[in-house]
Parts: C-alpha cells; structure tokens; sequence
C-alpha cells in the first residue's frame, strides 16, 4: 500500500512539474493565449465546455476501444492463423510486411472515402493499426515455444491443435502482452487521426474546428482529456499485460 | 556379461525389446561409428559417454525426436510393432508448465492427446512419489527435488512400456538425487528403460547393462552380479563405478 501510495506522490509531482513548465513557457515568452494558452486558462475552458468535449469524448473512447477489442481479435486470430498454417505463413507473412511498412496513416483517407465520415472509417482504422502490432508479437511468441516442450509433446504423442492452444498459446502469452501494450498506445493515435481526415463528431473534430476559429484553449482542452485517456487506457492494459505474464511464467526469485 | 530371463514386466505392460543399429554423421563428420545398442525387455541399461559423443542423439533417436544428425540405421522394437506412442520420455529439465498445477501438469499427456484427463490416478501417483498434498500447487512454489518428482510422476502418469531418460537426475544435489534414483528404479521396474547419463556411479547402481558410447563406438560395462538397485556402499558396485570412470577417461 505505501509503495502505492508513494507512486501515486512521485505521479503528482511529475504532473506538478509539468505544469509548472508550462506555465513558466507561457510566461517567459509572453505567448498571446491564442498561440500557447496557459494551464489555467485550459482548466477553464475544459470546466465550461464540459458537455461539448464530454459528448465529443465519449465518441473518441468508443471508437478506441471497440477498434482495440476488434484489432486484439483480429490481431490474435492472425498470429494463430500464421503459426498454424505453412499456407497461411506464403500468402499472409509478406502482406504482414508490407502492411507495416506502409504507414497506415496513408490510408486513412481511402478508409474514409470508402467507410464515410462516421464510426465505421475510425474503427477500421484503429482496428488496422493495432492488428499488425498484436499479431506480430504473439506469431512470434508462438514461436518460441521452448524446444523441450515441443520434444515432450512429440514423444506424447499430441494432437496438433491441442499442441497449439496447450503449449504454444500459453508459453506465447508474455509476447501477447508486449503487443497488447504497444496497441494501447497506438488505438488513439489511429482513432484521432481518422477524426483528422473526416468526421463530423469526436475529439480530433473538435480539436481541428477549434484550431479553425482560432480557439487555441478549446484544442488544448481536447488534449488533454484525450492524453487522459490515453495514460488511463496504457495503465489498464499494462496491468492486464503484467498479469498474464505472471500467470503463464514462473516469477524469476 | 550378465544375462538374465527377461524382466518381469510392469503389470498389464508388455515392455519390448529395442534395437538401434546404424551410424550417425553430424555436419558431414561422424557422430558415432555404425553400432548397434539393444535394450532388454523390461531392463535397465545404462548409456555412459563423455559430453558430445552421441548420447543423447540416440537416445532422441528411439524418441522419434528430431537430432540434427543424419542418421542412417534403423530403430525397431523387438516384437514388431511402432514403437512411437508406447515411449515416455523424462529429461534434465523438469518440463512443468508453469501456468499449471501440478494435476495439469501430470496429465499433460491426455491433455495434449484430447483425452479425458484420469485425475484420481494423477492424485494416487503424485502421492506414490511423495508430493501428496501438493496437488493444487503450482510448480514455482516447489523445490528443485519436488519439481523432479513431479516430473517423474508426468513420466509414470503415461504409462508408457518403454521409458527413455536423458540425465534426469543431474541438475539434483547428491542427497536428493541418491533419492530419485531409488524412486525412478522402483516406480519404473519392469519397463525397458534406457537412462544416458555421465555419471557412473548412477549407472554403477542403476543398470542392468551399461554401456560406453565413445568416438570408437560401443564397449559393454562390467555390473556387479548382483541385481539392481545396487546399495552405493556396496563394495562390487564402488569397484565398478572405478572402473567405469578409468574407461570414461580413456583409461583401459
């Protein structure tokens, strides 16, 4: 419980200094609010328009989560899908590659010119660039399952599926973490920039109208409800990714 | 030489016999000159060598398990039949999966074959090696001898005719490993067991044959007439295990 509660101080003195630093920016260089508004002046207008940015917020979060549990599935599937099939590893390994290599923020107009300008477009889109990460990471834990585990499968006699989802699956798990972790981080990235190039609703709309009518605090504001929810959703899933990891390996000491 | 009637055989287990005759070659180079190594039915032998001349090879050879050797020889079971599927297999590491107890972990067999896992006889046979009580426990909270144990009992839950030992008992202190050694050889009685080992004194007390693997090829080990398990302060069985170690050195 100290250690806890010793996190949460050294948290609130980071969050301190940062505001701290911002606040000295904006008084050193005597920016106009409409370039670098201060901390206090964001404060204000996230209090007064609550229930724009809230309403706003609540499309954003949807898209990020309903694209993360979409990308984990879709990502998890592919994984499997790969270390289960030769065929699968020809035909899709090489897509995989490619598919990395093109920034999938390059496609976000053509998912918004053929999904529209609604939830549709967002979700595949954050569904698209976490699905890469996920499956990459657990087709690779999969396969690292150790040799002797393999050996002892053989000489049981395992049936190939079983073998899959009773040995490489768990032994496979502290990988999923890694790529559960990294689709944290990059959901609302993907869900923002899809608001970026077309929407009429949600958090990247908003910040990009207010950056239109010159309404600097309201962007700020945006900001940082959505950095917010970013560090709250990477704490989340960093938590779920601790605890698969120590279910499925033996604590080191 | 000692010959014997064969083993009486573990009950409602016919244990074959085994041969491996044929050479083996490892990146063009010969791992071991052409031999041929035949196990008893229902014994105990015992594969001396220094590290790196084959043993373990031969031993993945009778698996089925892949060795990165070529080999060209065969394998086959005395009485005809596949020998893949009537094998258990224990190693040096203990295996356990860790995200299971140790009732998972036992039988891990039926579970990777699709069968309906037997928990009451998982249960009977973790208490026959010591570990009743332990049950629920997951293999982090257990010592390095428990973890042992619970690998051999993996190994018995199998039930297997013919039991292949890759230096199961190396990673163990002495007191623990004198331990094991009585448990595996009485829990194991009956079955045709090949243990590869570097320890001559465990293959001194253990075996019915023994053999040398060296770059030369195969060279039988004198055993005391007497039966195993060989007491270690057994005078006849001290003397052999000597001798054992002078031929592992190279001495004649």
């Amino acid at each position: 419980m100290s250690r806890r509660t010793a996190a949460i101080g050294r948290g609130l003195l980071a969050f301190g200094f940062g505001l701290a630093l911002w606040q000295g920016v904006v008084w050193a260089t005597a920016a106009p609010a409409f370039i670098l508004p201060g901390p206090e002046r964001v404060a204000m207008r996230l209090w007064q328009s609550r229930a724009l940015i809230a309403e706003n917020a609540l499309i954003t979060f949807a898209e990020i989560l309903v694209g993360l549990l979409l990308g984990v599935a879709l990502g998890v599937a592919t994984g499997l899908q790969l270390a289960m099939s030769r065929l699968a590893r020809l035909l899709l390994q090489p897509v995989l590659v490619f598919a990395q290599a093109v920034p999938v923020f390059a496609l976000a107009p053509i998912l918004t010119l053929w999904l529209g300008y609604g939830f549709a477009s967002k979700i595949v889109m954050v569904t698209l660039i976490i699905s890469f990460p996920v499956a990459a990471a657990f087709f690779d834990g999969l396969l690292r399952t150790p040799q002797g585990h393999l050996d002892l499968a053989r000489v049981m006699q395992a049936r190939p599926l079983r073998l899959v989802f009773q040995l490489r699956v768990p032994h496979a798990m502290p990988s999923l973490a890694t790529g559960l972790r990294l689709a944290a981080v990059y959901a609302p990235l993907g869900a923002v920039i899809g608001e970026w190039v077309g929407a009429s609703r949600g958090l990247g709309h908003l910040m990009l109208l207010a950056n239109g009518r010159g309404q600097t605090d309201l962007m700020f504001a945006s900001l940082v409800v959505l950095a917010a929810f970013t560090i709250l959703l990477h704490r989340l899933v960093d938590g779920l990714g601790t605890a698969l990891t120590r279910r499925f390996t033996e604590p080191l000491g | 030489m000692n010959k014997r009637a064969p083993g009486p055989g573990a009950p409602g287990i016919a244990a074959p016999g085994i041969v491996i005759a044929g050479e083996a070659r490892l990146d063009g180079a010969p791992l071991f000159p052409p031999l041929r190594l035949e196990l008893e039915p229902g014994r105990w032998t015992s594969l001396l060598g220094a590290s790196g001349v084959g043993k373990t090879t031969l031993l993945r050879l009778i698996a089925g398990l892949e060795t990165g050797a070529t080999f060209s020889g065969s394998v086959s079971a005395g009485d005809g039949a596949e020998l893949a599927g009537r094998i258990a297999f224990m190693g040096q590491s203990d295996l356990l999966a860790p995200w299971l107890d140790l009732i998972g972990n036992v039988t891990m067999g039926a579970r990777l074959r699709g069968e309906t896992p037997d928990r009451d006889r998982a249960r009977a046979i973790l208490a026959s090696v010591g570990l009743s009580g332990l049950e629920a426990r997951r293999p982090h909270t257990l010592s390095g001898g428990q973890r042992q144990r619970a690998s051999l009992a993996r190994t018995l839950m199998e039930d297997r005719p013919v039991v292949l030992l890759d230096e199961p008992f190396s990673s163990l202190d002495a007191r623990m490993r004198a331990e094991m050694q009585e448990l595996a050889a009485e829990r194991l009685r009956g079955r045709t067991t090949l243990l590869v080992t570097h320890d001559p004194g465990e293959a001194a007390r253990l075996s019915d044959r023994a053999f040398l693997l060296t770059a030369a090829g195969l060279e039988e080990l004198p055993l005391p007439e007497r039966p195993p398990v060989r007491d270690v302060e057994d005078a006849q069985t001290l003397s052999a295990q000597a001798a054992m170690y002078r031929r592992l050195r190279g001495q004649p």
